[in-house]
């Protein structure tokens, strides 16, 4: 029978009351009094020299407070990278300013050029459109490819050219690569592109800075995923505030995909701001700002090559990856197409040799960044779009290549630097087969065939590196923090227990899971446990929520400090009860001496620890409050099967997806229900890549083609299926405390290789011998695919 | 959005008095002219909204047997009130934008828009309506001018949409992937005399007559009929969501569609 409550009970989504109900409580929500508002004027061509900047009759504009230009940031930081990538020959990545204003140029449609705070938006908005700006525009870099040729228009004029770095993974195999790839029996080659999607979290951010010159402290409330990051980056990067004087606000947060991971200019700016007009400034981005100025993701244009031997055997993988950066580097824009892309190359085969040529890309395009997967989802795609492919040359079942391949035996050591702990691919494929009916496919198809239609199948398996990071290997790598977690557990007299968590939750349910632990542990009810997350005020450290991290890192600190919680509680149980330290037992709230009859309550022992009358003083320290740091051992590697089975209209090249099928396996889970809603998420925005998505840029001039929901198809209810998921394999994490892997971004990692894959064996069913289609696979597409 | 003031006309009379105020711009249901205004690219001075006229409201079938709706009507209204009378207008009134869209959208505003990849303007036309002003009527086949060009004056306001009802029927809509305005839509209508077969979202020129698949229909109203026919795609819109051919080649598709489906 399933549980009702702890570990592995589908406990109902707690916060949901709040943001069902409308009380929710976002940072647009927050207003101070004197609050005053800034609009940022943007730029509307892709490249230029500013020439000049005429505030003056913005400044004499009713309700304006002050104008900003660039001018008044110089002498100040730029906005910091946090990865530092270290090219094939050894030479750093190239690092240009990335100023909070434009200073002498702008760089992308959106760039912002100046700011007006004013006591309302409309009036600020008013006195930006009086700004006089000259700006010579200059050729706009778009392609990447040409953006490489010699000749072409630099991005940063300090800069040689618009190259970033051009790395190599794994450098030392080059050489045996390119040898087995040239000795294999069969080698499948394949171009694609990883198309640059826009994150689009419902809520558009939001950053409201403060400044109280009584205590020389700001605040800065904003949209965040990661409010300490924000507070290490922009307080010793940007502004120079030491940490004790800066605090961040992350409240409610309406979905970030990864693109709320990253500190912003306007964040800097309004916490700048603040202190220079002594008032609060706020920002709130409209969607149309949002399209122009949030991190973009993907966005890599790649050609990979597999080889194989006569039996059909994986002997080596090659790819060269283009990475667009855009016109800046974004806080983790270096690690995405490099870190956690080239270690993903394995995939779930035994590929004895591994090499990846990534080459970092400049463009005059918005910042591309992590988005939901960041890395993983492009090097999945890689890999099970060459195999789908390699098995319709060859002739042989994509299924059984890929089974064929499998890694079967853990740990797995990957010619790529990491080791997977556990997973069972077998399993997962064969769940991914019974709960698909792949069986009944051939049945389905003839049926969709007497209707006009064609019909289409598509497989595909995934792993991902998750539980981001341990610290000493991500510094070895190139990161500038380290990537473990905090935790403090309080307990109140009372015996309630507020849990500070330095992960941050924007929709992922942690205010449900992470009490489910803590009530397991103790045995008492979840709703004894609350969670405090997104105030650096308030927690003790963290560095947020990205990579399907925050149960496997955050979590392991939690239960880390509940055990030290329970150490302490047993030293004051066995005081209360006169017994042995050693034969206490906590069950079910109530702690016992073994082999008496002797009891006392959760609560009695809580009340002892703050009213300490009759307590062990001379041993131990009165209140039960426990903190913990936890830093991974090594990343934790969800894995599964997806399937798409898919209808395709022969005359007007439309796609509808029928079903859809995915088997995770994420190690022990917590609550079945969340997850199950994370992979479905996962799986929407892994379907609006493969069919809706496309970010798409003017090639000439860089203007944004998508820039509003009138253009990029976001995907609606209709657009999807029901899902048929299951995440009954459970090969536990082997290094954590709670045996789980992480299931936040498996959906969209899992999903889009399945999709087109689908779509070319609908085609090919067709008599259309197409080989490969580009995402998204849009109704106009995929006709043109047809015409040949 | 700019500062304006708001007129709210009771009668035809004052909301074209109003309108004759500088830079006075007519309001019906706002599903393009407020977007507009949020983004600062329109700034009138006054907005005249049309929706609390009684003369511009309601669905009534006059003496000549004309479906006349009330050029206020909402997409909502006209997808139920016709939907015994003149199917194919009401099915395609029932597909416009979503639920918020067809409440607030009205027949008039869409007309006098004229969005290339309207829906109205294709029932208008292949109907061979008329487009009944304050001062005239005007034949559909007279009123498309192009692309969000139209034969009215300058405030000019569409009081009511007279529909003869063709025999059968259909409008097929092949959707824009993001907005889900029609990448193509075709209304097919045959009549006693004819059929008329008008195409929106596809043409630079904004909605047209496909008049040779209108003569190929005119003897056989079946699919088959169209066989071999093809649009040509020389004025046909290309974009983000597909090529001047692909248009083209939806035109076809849909036209054939719609007369199998026509009822």
């Amino acid at each position: 029978m399933p549980k009702d409550t702890g570990i592995g009970a589908s406990s109902k989504r707690r916060e949901d009351v709040r943001f069902l109900t409308g009380n929710g409580r976002y940072t647009d929500d927050i207003n101070i009094y004197g609050q005053t508002y800034v609009h940022f004027l943007r730029s509307d061509v892709a490249h230029g020299r500013i020439t000049s900047i005429d505030t003056s009759a913005a400044e004499s504009m009713p309700g304006v407070v002050r104008v900003f230009t660039g001018k008044d940031f110089e002498g100040i930081g730029g906005l910091p990278c946090g990865w530092l990538v270290t090219d094939k020959h050894g030479q750093p990545m190239k690092e240009p300013a990335h100023p909070v204003l434009a200073q002498g140029k702008v760089r992308h449609v959106g760039d912002p050029i100046a700011a007006v705070v004013a006591e309302s938006l409309a009036e600020a908005r008013d006195a930006a459109e009086a700004i006089m700006v000259d700006i010579e525009e200059l050729p706009a870099v778009v392609d990447m490819k040409k953006a490489l040729e010699s000749g072409a228009s630099k991005v940063h004029d300090d800069l040689a050219d618009n190259l970033c770095f051009d790395w190599g993974f794994v450098e030392e195999n080059r050489e045996a690569v390119d040898n087995a790839i040239a000795n294999s029996a069969h080698v499948t080659t394949l171009e694609l592109v990883n198309n640059r999607l826009v994150a689009n979290p419902m809520e558009p951010r939001v950053a409201v800075g403060e400044y109280n010159r009584s205590d020389d402290m700001s605040t800065l409330h904003t949209t965040s995923q990661n409010p300490h990051v924000i507070r290490l980056l922009m307080g010793a990067f940007v502004l120079g505030i030491p940490e004790h004087k800066l605090r961040v606000v992350a409240p409610d947060v309406g979905g970030g995909f990864g693109t709320k991971i990253f500190h912003y200019a306007e964040e800097a700016f309004c916490t700048f701001a603040s202190r220079q007009v002594q008032r609060p400034v706020k920002w709130t981005s409209t969607r149309s700002e949002a399209f122009m100025s949030d991190a973009q993701g993907r966005d890599h244009v790649t050609k990979i090559e597999l080889g194989l031997d006569a039996d059909n055997n994986f002997t080596a993988l090659r790819c060269l990856t283009y990475a667009n950066m855009g016109a800046y580097l974004s806080t983790f824009a270096s690690c995405t197409p490099t870190w956690l892309h080239g270690t993903l190359l394995a995939g779930n085969y035994k590929t004895p040799l591994i090499y990846t040529n990534v080459k970092a890309v400049f463009t005059n395009t918005v910042p591309v960044d992590a988005y939901r997967g960041a890395g993983r989802p492009e090097a999945t795609f890689q890999i099970e779009r060459v195999i789908d492919k390699a098995a319709r040359e060859l002739g042989v079942d994509p299924i059984k290549l890929r089974r064929q391949n499998f890694i079967t035996e853990f740990p797995y050591a990957t010619p790529v630097a990491v080791e997977y702990d556990t997973g069972d691919y077998v399993a997962t494929m064969d769940k991914l087969e019974e709960i698909a009916d792949i069986a009944g496919f051939a049945a389905r198809r003839a049926e969709s065939e007497k209707n006009g239609k064609l019909r289409g199948l598509g497989v595909n398996c995934y792993i991902e590196a998750c539980g981001i990071a341990p610290s000493k290997l991500v510094g070895q790598l190139g990161a500038r923090a380290g990537l473990y977690d905090a935790a403090t557990v309080r307990v109140n007299a009372t015996g309630s227990i507020s849990v500070m968590v330095g992960a941050h939750s924007h929709g992922q349910g942690h205010e449900t899971a992470f009490p489910q632990v803590v009530a397991e542990m103790l045995g008492i009810p979840e709703d004894q446990i609350d969670i405090v997350h997104g105030d650096t005020s308030k927690i003790p450290f963290g560095m947020g929520t990205y990579g399907s991290r925050s149960l496997a890192v955050c979590g392991s600190a939690m239960v880390r400090a509940t055990e030290k919680i329970i150490n302490k509680a047993k030293k004051i149980a066995a005081h209360l009860m006169e017994a042995s330290e050693a034969d206490i037992e906590l069950k079910n709230g109530q702690f016992t001496v073994a082999g008496t009859d002797k009891s006392v309550a959760w609560g009695d022992v809580t009340l002892a620890a703050y009213v300490p009358h009759n307590y062990p003083l001379e041993d131990i320290e009165p209140g039960l409050e426990e903190t913990a740091f936890y830093d991974p051992s090594n990343f934790t590697y969800p894995s599964g099967a997806y399937c798409c089975e898919l209808e395709l209209d022969p005359e007007t090249g439309k796609v509808t997806i029928e079903r859809f099928s995915a088997a995770d396996d994420f190690g022990n889970i917590i609550n079945p229900m969340i997850v199950s809603g994370q992979v479905h998420g996962g799986i929407a925005q892994g379907i609006g890549q493969a069919l809706l998505e496309n970010c798409a840029y003017d090639p000439e001039t860089g203007q944004l083609l998508s820039a509003s929901y009138m253009d990029y198809a976001m995907p609606r209810a209709d657009d999807v299926p029901f899902y048929a998921v299951d995440h009954s394999c459970q090969t536990p994490c082997t290094h954590n405390p709670l045996g789980v892997k992480g299931c936040g971004e498996a959906g969209a990692i899992g999903s889009p290789p399945a999709v087109i894959n689908a779509v070319l064996d609908a085609l090919n069913s067709g008599g259309h011998k197409v080989e490969h289609i580009n995402m998204p696979a849009t109704p106009s597409r995929v006709w043109a695919a047809m015409q040949g | 959005m700019y500062a304006f003031e708001v007129e709210r006309p009771t009668s035809i009379a004052d909301a074209v008095a109003a309108l004759g105020r500088e830079d006075a711009q007519a309001l019906g249901g706002g599903q393009t002219l407020i977007p507009t205004l949020k983004q600062r690219l329109a700034s009138p001075s006054v907005l005249v909204s049309l929706t609390g006229i009684a003369e511009m409201q309601g669905i009534r079938t006059d003496d000549a047997g004309l479906l006349c709706i009330g050029g206020g009507s909402r997409h909502g209204v006209v997808a139920k009130e016709v939907a015994a009378n003149y199917p194919g207008l009401a099915g395609l009134a029932a597909h416009i934008g979503d639920p918020a869209v067809r409440n607030r959208g009205t027949i008039g505003g869409s007309l006098a828009n004229n969005d290339p990849s309207a829906c109205y303007p294709a029932a208008a036309l292949a109907s061979k309506a008329t487009i009944v002003t304050n001062t005239r009527e005007i034949a559909a086949d007279d009123f498309f001018q192009g692309m969000f060009t139209t034969a009215l004056e300058e405030g000019e306001i569409i009081t009511e949409v007279k529909f003869p009802v063709p025999q059968a029927s259909c409008y097929i809509k092949f959707e824009q992937p993001a907005s889900r305005f029609a990448l193509v839509g075709v209304f097919v209508a045959k009549f006693a005399d004819g059929v008329r077969v008008a195409v929106t979202g596809a043409s630079n020129n904004g909605v047209f007559r496909w008049t040779e698949a209108e003569a190929a229909l005119a003897s056989n109203f079946s699919p088959s009929a169209l066989e071999g026919l093809s649009a040509s795609a020389d004025d046909m819109i290309a974009d983000l969501h597909g090529s001047a051919a692909y248009r083209a080649h939806l035109v076809g598709v849909l036209t054939k569609r719609a007369v199998a489906a026509a009822k």
